[in-house]
């Protein structure tokens, strides 16, 4: 141990692992029960200024460790040899080849480390354990390495760029665990005649690929489109009033819509379910349970954000499109029709479209306006009506292997519903390369010109 | 004096008259098109704020019974008893107010450095194609419906947390909010539904702090490069400390997210309100969750429930209002839209 220059160590029940940076440059990884005596080790060499960098390990395991072979000859700093140490620009944030190895290398060396430690010597205290020591090694070795090749300052810029780097994709791994895990429970069960068929006469328990969600897509699509109908003009007409005039009730109807798009999406079905469904105001039939009040409660939760995002499209709408429009005679209405709408056609139509994304998965204010059915009933303005959300919620929590595996078959449907929108969303938003009418070129002109003229 | 002469000789004898007087408005009317326009726009505007504001006071007036019949113990009392087998139900929001904060924070907790940490990668070090796909699973992860991420949860991950749990509250048993009863279950845990709402709040804390760290000055960026600072160095000095404000209201903003979410809790929580907070033991409760497992709920009851709903949505209103005051006031989210 006292040959070790730097080192980190990781103390784990009195056993300790080590990266130690020894003088010679090299890098070293030990293993250490708690009399002292090495377990394990692995050795990586220190950069050398010709040779392949080769680890020496000791103990039950093969290093596959890469490391950047530099060309400059060493340099000796102060009666030290800095080994490998360029004399060139470093740029730390520049990653070659040999810096990916060499991560790359950290990390399978450390992954041998932990299955080594905590899979042969002592138990693992469970997965986040080990997944949490490989990181803290990767980055130790990392860092002792590029301390080596560029000097402490490059070495955090490094250890810094890969935390960032881990966090992005601590983002992305759940994501994808999630789509994986619905794709993989739901899609081997998914049969065309699941679009065909409801639920009518399926036993529970019978197996997954009977009957199927007809019922479920059509009211989907039925309270969705009621709901988009009632939002869309509400929704971008106000938007525009907060945006394009002049009106001094603009200032309270903004701070109420902020205030609604916090609105609990479950408060919303409650409301629905409270003010007219339990009260039924005139008596009338409509109010009772059925697709209708479900879309109400979808357009409450949706009307608020549709307008927030669409307010922001449009403030994004330069003014100088509009002052020249106006300069030019334009009405404010043909302004609006004319420059502001189309100029954010592409954003509004996204708002609108995630708009849509959003309620179409939305489960919550379903709960207690729609009610659920298990058949098919097409009229949303009449009698309980399914939904897929609805659908997945009631199935997959039934003991019943098959028939949560039949709410898993509904999720993959939504989930490629909610999908294809946002890709439309994406594709109507993407930037649009910007249409040149080109005017007639100047010697077009010049030579009708002189035609004439001749 | 002879200038200010000139000036006033000047402007008298400007060239067309605009106005008839300073100050007043233009004289031509407003075409019938304008007009119409005008009507329309400002009756929808009207329209919204009149349905939203019928909303807000028909929710109160429908919440009032419970308010009354309780009185002030709706805010101390912490069983909320919905009175089956004609029980006489007994209201009060504490404990489910208790347990919608927990998972929120943890959810914000874990939330945190995720995004943050994402939203550097995307504004400073992704570049291209990796920057596109970053930015574009960022949407993704906010358009996928909170029914999947709690079905996820649910049958997924709760498979692999109640090891980390066990072992985290083996370690730290001693402190009462992460100790396990002997015997107790690690399974439908606050920690579990804070790990899976902690997903749904990464887009809007992620796409805060995007905004915020893209407006950061791009001539004190690049003075700090220019002084020979690392990017790391660069983000730390510059970055961060310009993001700070937007960090702070794009947490709080997830928080208030957290706080509404209603159907992957209440598929994750047995929904039992307690004053007694463990956070890796079985048990919990959540306003929103408490609701959604109560359909059907009549009379008195269903008061309470609305009773219930209006403290979340007076929370929710107050952090998203916080939020973007903080997110407004800091000088790095000038024109951050919270």
């Amino acid at each position: 141990m006292t040959n070790i220059d730097d080192r980190i160590a990781v103390d784990l029940r009195g056993e300790q692992i080590t990266i130690g940076r020894q003088p010679d440059g090299s890098v070293k990884v030990e293993v250490i029960n708690g009399r002292g005596e090495p377990l394990a080790g692995a050795v990586l060499p220190p950069l050398a200024d010709s040779g392949q960098p080769q680890a020496h390990t000791t103990g039950p395991q093969t290093i596959s460790g890469t490391t950047s072979a530099d060309a400059t000859p060493a340099v000796t700093v102060s009666g030290r040899r800095a080994v490998g140490r360029s004399t060139r620009k470093l740029r730390p944030g520049l990653w070659t080849p040999a810096d990916v190895g060499l991560v790359l290398g950290s990390a399978a060396t450390a992954a041998l480390v932990v299955a080594v430690v905590l899979r042969q010597f002592f138990e693992s205290p469970g997965w986040l354990a080990d997944l949490s020591l490989w990181f803290v090694l990767t980055l130790g070795l990392v860092y002792f390495t590029a301390r080596e090749q560029m000097g402490p300052l490059a070495a955090r810029d490094r250890v810094a760029t890969l935390v960032i780097g881990s966090g992005a994709l601590l983002l992305v791994v759940p994501l994808v665990s999630l789509l994986g895990y619905i794709f993989i429970k739901g899609l081997p069960s998914l049969r065309l005649s699941f679009f065909t068929h409801d639920l009518k006469g399926v036993a529970p328990g019978s197996p997954a690929t009977e009957g199927g969600g007809l019922h479920a897509i059509v009211g989907t699509l039925e309270q969705a489109g009621i709901a988009l109908l009632i939002v869309l003009p509400l929704g971008v007409l106000t938007a525009v009033f907060l945006n394009e005039t002049r009106s001094k009730f603009r200032r309270p109807v903004r701070i109420i819509v902020d205030a609604m798009s916090g609105l609990p999406s479950i408060v919303a079905g409650l409301f629905i379910y409270s003010a007219l469904i339990i009260n039924k105001p005139g008596n009338s039939p409509l109010f009772n349970f059925n697709g209708f009040m479900a879309a109400l409660a979808l357009s409450m939760v949706m009307l608020p954000t549709v307008t927030r995002t669409v307010d922001v499209v449009l403030r994004l709408v330069p003014d100088g499109l509009r002052e020249a429009s106006l300069a030019l005679g334009a009405s404010r209405a043909r302004t609006v029709w004319s420059i502001v709408l189309p100029t954010a056609r592409s954003g509004v139509t996204t708002a609108i479209v995630l708009g849509l994304a959003r309620i179409v998965g939305e489960t919550a204010p379903l709960l207690f306006t729609s009610f659920g059915n298990t058949l098919l009933n097409g009229n949303p303005f009449k009698d309980p009506q399914e939904s897929l959300p609805f659908f997945v919620y009631r199935l997959v929590k039934l003991p019943s292997a098959t028939d949560s595996e039949r709410g898993y078959i509904g999720a993959v449907v939504l989930i490629l519903i909610v999908l294809s929108l946002f890709t439309i969303a994406r594709w109507a938003g993407r930037p649009r390369k910007a249409k040149t009418r080109s005017p007639r070129p100047a010697t077009d002109l010049l030579t009708s010109a002189t035609g004439r003229s001749s | 004096m002879s200038g200010a002469q000139m000036t006033n000789g000047l402007s008298t004898r400007a060239a067309t008259k605009l106005r008839e007087r300073p100050g007043s408005k233009p004289n031509d009317p407003p075409t019938v098109v304008d007009q119409v326009f005008t009507g329309f726009t400002r009756t929808s505007g009207i329209i919204v704020l009149g349905l939203l504001v019928l909303i807000a006071v028909f929710l109160f007036r429908e919440a009032l019974p419970a308010f009354r019949e309780a009185g002030w113990s709706f805010f101390t009392e912490y069983r909320f008893d919905i009175g089956a087998n004609n029980r006489k139900p007994e209201l009060g929001v504490l404990g489910l107010l208790l347990g919608t904060m927990v998972v929120a924070v943890i959810a914000t907790g874990i939330a945190i450095p995720v995004s943050v940490l994402t939203a550097l990668f995307i504004t400073d070090i992704a570049r291209g194609r990796a920057r596109q796909l970053m930015i574009g699973l960022v949407d993704l992860l906010a358009a996928i419906p909170s029914l999947l991420y709690g079905l996820w949860g649910f049958a997924f991950l709760s498979n692999y947390i109640p090891s980390v749990s066990e072992w985290t509250s083996g370690k730290l048993g001693f402190l009462a909010v992460f100790g396990v009863k002997d015997g107790g279950q690690y399974i439908q845990s606050y920690f579990i539904a804070g790990t899976v709402v902690s997903m749904m709040t990464l887009p809007i804390i992620t796409s805060i702090c995007r905004e915020v760290f893209d407006q950061a000055p791009p001539g004190e960026k690049e003075a700090a490069l220019a002084l020979g600072s690392t990017r790391w160095g660069m983000l730390w000095n510059v970055v961060l400390p310009f993001g700070r404000g937007g960090i702070i209201g794009g947490s709080m903003l997830g928080l208030g997210r957290a706080l509404g979410e209603t159907i992957a809790v209440s598929l994750l929580l047995p929904q039992i309100p307690s004053l007694s907070v463990h956070v890796f033991e079985y048990g919990g409760a959540t306003i929103s969750g408490f609701i959604a497992n109560n359909t059907g709920a009549q009379g008195l009851t269903l008061a309470g429930l609305l009773g219930a709903g209006l403290v979340l949505f007076c929370f929710t209103l107050i952090t998203n209002f916080l939020a973007s005051i903080i997110i407004s006031r800091s000088r790095s989210g000038a024109g951050v839209d919270a």
